[in-house]
């Protein structure tokens, strides 16, 4: 086939994601870089400074910072690219087994071809393609869509011998994957190299900015205009005084030919462009991009954020969004996977009326049961009750009973590798964690053929005939099995959401459901899942009828569900209760304390999930976003637009009963770009709301969203159940599109990726099955209460570091640009420069380059410990209070005032001064470099008021920093580089003639302090005045010696509480059902609000549910 | 749990890694802040006064207008020093500022005639076309009064000396500025072919007719006009009173200047000064550092106080319930 095959023209499966070779680097990675703006200001300017009459500065103050730039970027690319063709040769030559001509032949992965059937083995990474899965098959034709870029989409049929088989997202692995749990598998190749999924995604997936870059946009415009500004003024400026004085001194100053005044000041503007163009902060994009690395590589490198169990670190994979973890006010997380580690624990079970596992394990108090007498147990299970073993041991026919339903009634297939080492591979953790227990405690489960089942039971192996399987469905709620044991006994083993189970039961159970329904309602209470047994032995001729009747309906092509659901029903009734199992839905470790700590500092948290309305809001409570103490936990729930819009409205009127019923809106925005955002409302206590799917589909309809959105945004926790991939990420959009607030998606499955990818910064949970969740966040790890340090540490350091850069950055630019116009005004407006061309061009590449690196690198206001101490931390930059245009207002006042000082005092204190020899020093070139000192000084001062924290590395870029300006202007102004390039440095002996003046240093003291204590002094009475939550915490920190106080006492979660149950396998009615009846109130009755749900709409009983109870990981299967 | 290869992926443990450099964290306290003002206030005074009294211990006398007899009234201590003044002067005009040729004035004759990007213009060929030495505007306007002191002693003139050698800077001097090499022994020889600047009456190599080696490029008062003012209100270093009967100040008496007035600043609203100073360890005359530093000084102690009145009255608590 291959040929055939061949003949398409596929793409070829070698793939290439570098960009350049040799030959082509240089001239296109230039050609690249000149299309930057950046760049082309450079050369803009550079062409400026080429026409005589307006060049105010050499060709090379541009030249110079520009090749720089040029050459680090040249770098960074090449390297990058060089690793790209590392990573696409080991790729490319990987080896795989392929069919060829019914042979496997070992070939590389770059020569592999769409249409091969290649052989895929456990662990083995599906490097470059798409693979589909099938069985053995011989004529085949598979019709699919054309290569995009969704990966979490898939449609294509195939086409075997006439028959068509759907083919979607679940028949197919994704380059990147690896095969897992199974041995070996075939598969064909369907999409080969840049076709393929992932190549499709990445680099063209959307580029993401953070705020600061769109603050940053409007702030360069803002600078632009303010240079326009400028030049205009200088210019008028230039223009006045060529009449007034230029006339006259003509004399001595003639203009050049066919020059007037009003010439001459259009020259000037354009002079003062070359000259002013320093305001606008071009080496800022480099600098920024240099401190977003470092700070993402802090991301890569913390060992507190490494998982040891799965060997995954985290990893920035965007690495230009780090300020933006600072400023986080939503965050949407997913559920399974994210919050709980989608493991199941056998934890309580009900036998016969008496409750096991009674909860003296969280106290520890009790030591693990050991299971060292089974061979076959799983040593990794660990029971905490010895009655429950005890039972089993004396024999207890109820107990036996018990744990071979458990061991019979299920759909997990065994795996034995070796001789007593038994995998189960269940579709759902709930399953496996049931079989399991039963295992450990002596029914286990050991193989299965379509019609037996092995069990060793108690140590001796038994063989069940195994007869019908009724299976699971949303609607039944159940599964049951009919086998027939060795000694020929027929019974039906049935399990299932209690108040399914119950409806069946015999009514001799009666007394016993109660007991039992006791034990329920105290599990639910405990968080935890809970399933019915029940059993019934069977008449041998009852069940040839069923059995005949059975196939009938098996065989019927109409309506084929609806008639063996009958069947079923007619089987499953007169059933006896055997007990009732509790498994608990792990959470991660540290999720409970994880999300306090995000509540503490202002985060509101959305729990977007498939699951189902119970099981969400019961790990709500559990992982403590929903709490007792709320003043409500409103549900939303109607299905019909008007009743989601009206118990919205009520929701918001209880929460704030004087809301207006217009939201209050903030519109903001420049001509032709109008945003408009909605304000938060004040509320008065504590607030939960629980929408589910449908409900939320009508509350994202166009006229509703703000309803939503406001009644939302009142609530400290939101819960979105039953959603789906589309309506997360619409969700996202909604908060993004109306709230002026950086949002925080975080998942680990294909169905979080749309969300993922429309939040501001999308964080990926790494190391579960499926990688596209990773694949495309900006932030990964494996474990969900690494957020809080990803948020709270490097999130808030991030933000600091980077706003306190910029402040300085501008306040140094600034204070920089300002002196030259001070200066205007005493040289005729010529554009005449206050500092000597070589200051200009090395102040940004050298002199001031590092110091403000380091601060941008190191700088910490507290310490980690402290940070988590208080979360109330994280605010200011929710509230982006470190850099706003109200902050960069202040660093022009603040610039403005030290650029004057830094002009008039040395102009005041040169003025007819003379050296100590009584020779010259007012010259223009003394007092430039007077000038550049007094400025180099004080900028290098603010700078170490600035910083908070000061590494050895700080005080070395700093002194450093000082240093190297004194050795090379000593160097420039000597005696040698004027012999060698004497048109170059005409300050020669400048630097000796005036820094050997004491009255040089003590204007250069004089200006400093001058220009900082100021600051000082406004800083300290703001501390004193209007402490900041920071000041604070700095000043306890110091206080206290650094000793952190301890974090104030939490209760042990708490177990024995009032929460509403979640049922493994139960369905929204059967919970509504309960409600009703009362019997699963809590104990201590609170009034609910009304608008609690009686009816379960048809929208969330028609959405397909696969029969596990969990979300998200989407396992790759095979067909 | 396996050990070492499955934990390829963890990170480095070291200070720098995990962010835990050991650092200097000051914070802005009270008791920094106000005793660093205090302190930083009395230095500030104490070297305000010192610079108060070091300039108040110098003598100037300044010389406007025409008047040309003066009196001093107490002995003038040396050495002195006789400036020029110019105001409403732009020497930093930058048009002004690039219109000379440093390859020219740092003696090198190919540049006489060629030029390398320095711009002369409009003083670089006469309407000869003949090459300008020293071309461009700097040159050509330079000061060309000149002045001659005299005391009057029972009537009779002495002259003082004004020794206008010894006031450019060293480097100007021995580094900067050179003159061409002698042609045929003889140093006009090596101008030959060029012109004197439009303004001048003298051509460079004979700008001081007293001392053959006060010429050309390396002439001080030259060189003191070469380097630029900063500002357009400047002062110039016209020679020093050091040799002979003043060589240890002006005696107290009557003194006659004598201007030879050639340069017009009329014209363009400027004004022409002369200046007679001696010099302390901070420099020339100049009010200005001692006053700042004592008002600055006084600030600070000032502010000290007002930041100790507020720190005592609103220092924040350090109370537990809002953190």
């Amino acid at each position: 086939d291959r040929e055939f095959n061949l003949s398409f023209k596929y793409a070829n499966n070698a793939i290439k994601t570098s960009k350049y070779n040799i030959f082509t680097f240089l001239p296109l990675n230039l050609f690249e870089q000149f299309q930057r703006l950046a760049n082309a200001y450079f050369v803009f300017l550079l062409i400026l400074q080429l026409i005589p009459a307006i060049s105010s500065l050499s060709w090379f103050t541009t030249v110079v910072p520009l090749l720089l730039v040029l050459c680090m970027t040249l770098a960074k690319d090449g390297s990058d690219d060089i690793n790209r063709h590392k990573n696409d040769r080991q790729v490319n030559n990987r080896r795989v087994d392929v069919l060829i001509d019914g042979k496997l032949k070992s070939e590389k992965w770059m020569n592999v071809q769409v249409g091969d059937i290649i052989k895929l083995e456990n662990n083995q990474f599906v490097t470059p393609k798409d693979v589909c899965y099938f069985g053995e098959t011989e004529k085949w034709e598979v019709h699919c869509e054309a290569p995009n870029n969704r990966l979490d989409k898939f449609t294509g049929t195939l086409s075997v011998q006439g028959a068509a088989y759907a083919l979607d997202n679940e028949r197919i692995i994704l380059r990147g994957c690896t095969l897992r749990n199974t041995e070996w598998c075939f598969g064909l190749v369907l999409f080969g190299g840049p076709d393929t999924k992932l190549m499709q995604n990445s680099g063209k997936s959307t580029f993401k900015r953070t705020s600061i870059d769109h603050l940053m946009n409007v702030l360069v415009l803002f600078i632009f205009g303010l240079l326009a500004l400028m030049c205009t003024a200088l210019a008028i400026g230039n223009s006045i005084w060529e009449h007034q004085e230029g006339t006259s001194f003509t004399a001595f100053l003639p203009r050049q030919e066919g020059a007037n005044a009003d010439f001459s000041s259009f020259l000037s503007f354009w002079s003062y462009v070359i000259i002013l163009n320093t305001v606008v902060p071009i080496s800022l994009y480099v600098s920024v991009e240099i401190l977003r690395l470092g700070n993402s590589y802090y991301i890569d490198w913390d060992r507190k954020m490494y998982h040891t169990k799965s060997d995954i670190p985290a990893q920035a994979r965007t690495t230009t969004l780090n300020e933006e973890l600072g400023q986080i006010k939503y965050i949407f997380s997913d559920k399974t996977g994210t919050l709980t580690q989608n493991i199941m624990v056998f934890n309580r079970c009900s036998i016969n009326g008496k409750s096991y596992g009674e909860s003296l394990q969280y106290l520890g108090l009790c030591e693990k049961v050991d299971f060292s007498w089974n061979p076959l147990a799983d040593p990794k299970f660990c029971f905490h009750d010895h009655s429950l073993i005890e039972a089993v041991k004396q024999g207890s026919r109820e107990v036996k009973a018990f744990f071979r339903l458990l061991a019979l009634c299920h759909t997990v297939m065994p795996e034995e590798k070796r001789e007593g080492e038994l995998f189960y591979q269940a579709q759902s953790p709930d399953e496996g964690a049931l079989v399991t227990a039963a295992r450990n405690f002596g029914f286990v489960f050991r193989g299965r053929t379509p019609d037996t089942i092995s069990v060793v039971e108690m140590g001796i192996s038994t063989a069940y005939q195994l007869l019908a399987v009724l299976d699971f469905n949303n609607v039944r709620k159940r599964m049951s099995v009919i086998v027939r044991s060795p000694d020929g006994r027929l019974t039906l083993y049935c399990k299932g959401a209690d108040t399914i189970i119950y409806e069946r039961l015999h009514p001799s159970c009666s007394k016993l459901m109660e007991v039992t329904t006791d034990h329920l309602n105290e599990y639910a209470g405990e968080g935890l899942r809970t399933l019915a047994l029940a059993y019934k032995d069977l008449d041998e001729a009852e069940f040839e009828v069923w059995k005949v009747r059975h196939h009938e309906a098996s065989t019927t092509m109409e309506d084929r569900e609806a008639k063996l659901d009958a069947i079923y029903e007619d089987i499953e009734k007169d059933l006896m209760l055997i007990g009732a199992t509790a498994v608990e839905d792990k959470l991660q470790d540290g999720v409970p304390q994880t999300i306090e700590q995000l509540s503490k500092a202002d985060i509101k948290i959305w729990v977007l999930t498939g699951d189902k309305q119970e099981t969400a809001e019961n790990i709500g409570y559990s992982c403590n976003m929903l709490q007792e103490e709320m003043t409500e936990v409103f549900v939303v729930a109607a299905d019909t637009a008007e009743g989601v819009r009206q118990e919205l409205v009520n929701a918001r009127k209880m929460m704030s009963p004087g809301s207006p019923d217009e939201p209050p809106v903030l519109k903001s925005g420049i001509i032709g770009k109008k945003s408009e955002e909605v304000l938060d409302e004040k509320v008065e206590g504590e607030y939960g709301l629980v929408i589910n799917g449908h409900s939320l589909a009508y509350g994202l309809q166009e006229d509703q969203q703000l309803e939503l959105l406001r009644t939302a945004c009142m609530c400290q926790t939101v819960i979105c159940c039953r959603v789906t991939p589309l309506q997360k990420a619409q969700v996202v959009e909604l908060i993004k599109k109306h709230k002026k607030a950086v949002t925080l998606a975080i998942g680990d499955g294909a169905n979080d990726v749309s969300m993922i990818k429309a939040a501001h910064i999308g964080v990926g949970i790494s190391g579960q099955e499926g990688m596209q969740a990773a694949l495309s966040s900006d932030f990964s790890f494996a474990q969900f209460r690494y957020l809080q340090r990803l948020l709270l540490v490097h999130g808030r350091w991030s933000y600091l570091r980077m706003c306190s850069f910029l402040r300085y950055f501008f306040y140094k630019n600034f204070t920089f640009t300002f002196v030259h116009l001070w200066y205007a005004f005493f040289c005729g407006f010529s554009a005449q420069t206050v500092y000597d061309e070589w200051f200009i061009t090395l102040y940004n590449l050298v002199y001031t380059a590092l110091p403000v690196i380091g601060l941008g690198l190191f700088d910490q206001d507290v310490d980690d410990r402290w940070s988590f101490r208080y979360p109330q931390l994280y605010a200011p930059g929710q509230q982006n209070l470190y850099f706003n245009k109200m902050a960069f207002v202040r660093i022009l006042l603040h610039s403005s005032y030290s650029s004057i000082i830094l002009f008039f005092i040395p102009y005041a204190a040169i003025q007819d001064t003379v050296r100590d020899d009584g020779k010259d020093i007012a010259d223009y070139q003394s007092f430039a470099l007077l000038a550049q000192t007094c400025l180099l000084i004080a900028v290098n001062v603010q700078l170490g008021l600035d910083t908070s924290y000061w590494t050895a590395v700080n005080q070395f870029f700093l002194w450093g920093s000082l240093s190297v300006y004194f050795a090379v202007t000593f160097t420039m102004y000597s005696n040698g580089m004027f012999l060698i390039f004497t048109s170059s440095f005409p300050f020669i002996g400048t630097a000796r003639n005036s820094l050997n003046q004491p009255n040089v240093w003590l204007t250069i003291f004089l200006t400093t302090i001058l220009c900082v204590l100021p600051v000082v002094a406004f800083r300290f009475l703001l501390i004193q005045l209007r402490p900041t939550m920071n000041d604070k915490v700095r000043y306890k920190m110091r206080q206290d010696k650094a000793v952190l106080p301890p974090l104030p006492r939490r209760f042990p979660r708490r177990r024995i509480s009032t929460r509403r149950s979640g049922y493994a396998f139960s369905h929204a009615r059967g919970y509504g059902d309960l409600v009703t009846s009362g019997r699963f109130l809590r104990r201590n009755v609170k009034s609910r609000p009304t608008l609690f749900p009686l009816a379960e709409s048809p929208v969330a009983e028609s959405s397909p549910q696969i029969y596990r109870s969990i979300d998200g990981t989407q396992s790759s299967k095979q067909a | 749990m396996k050990a070492g290869p499955s934990r390829t992926n963890r990170p480095d443990n070291t200070a720098f890694t995990q962010q835990r450099l050991p650092a200097w964290q000051p914070i802005l306290s009270a008791g920094i802040v106000i005793p660093g003002f205090t302190l930083i206030g009395l230095a500030f005074i104490g070297v305000g006064v010192a610079l108060f009294v070091t300039s108040q211990k110098i003598t100037d006398l300044e010389v406007r207008g025409k008047r040309d007899t003066h009196a001093v009234l107490f002995f003038f201590q040396g050495p002195v020093f006789f400036y020029y003044g110019l105001t409403s002067y732009y020497q930093n005009f930058r048009t002004y500022g690039v219109s000379k040729d440093g390859y020219q004035l740092s003696g090198d004759t190919y540049y006489f005639n060629v030029r390398a990007w320095y711009s002369c213009a409009p003083y670089q060929y006469d309407s000869n076309n003949n090459p300008i030495v020293p071309c461009g505007s700097i040159a050509n306007s330079m000061f060309s009064d000149t002045f001659q002191l005299y005391q009057v002693v029972n009537g009779m003139k002495k002259q003082v000396p004004l020794d206008g050698k010894g006031i450019a800077w060293w480097t100007d001097y021995n580094i900067k500025y050179s003159n061409p090499a002698l042609v045929n022994g003889s140093f006009a020889n090596a101008f030959s072919g060029t012109v004197k600047p439009v303004n001048w009456s003298k051509p460079v190599y004979e700008l001081d007719p007293t001392d053959q080696a006060n010429n050309g490029f390396l002439n001080q008062n030259f060189l003191v006009w070469m380097r630029q003012a900063a500002l357009p209100k400047f002062q110039k270093l016209y020679g020093r009173i050091a040799e002979g009967d003043y060589a240890q100040g002006l005696p107290a008496g009557n003194y006659t200047l004598l201007i030879n007035y050639s340069y017009p600043v009329i014209s363009f609203g400027g004004t022409k000064k002369v200046v007679l100073s001696n010099v302390s360890w901070m420099g020339g005359k100049n009010q200005f550092l001692g006053i700042a530093y004592l008002v600055i000084g006084s600030l600070c102690i000032v502010m000290a106080m007002v930041m100790l009145i507020i720190y005592a009255k609103y220092k924040f608590t350090d109370d537990d319930e809002d953190m």
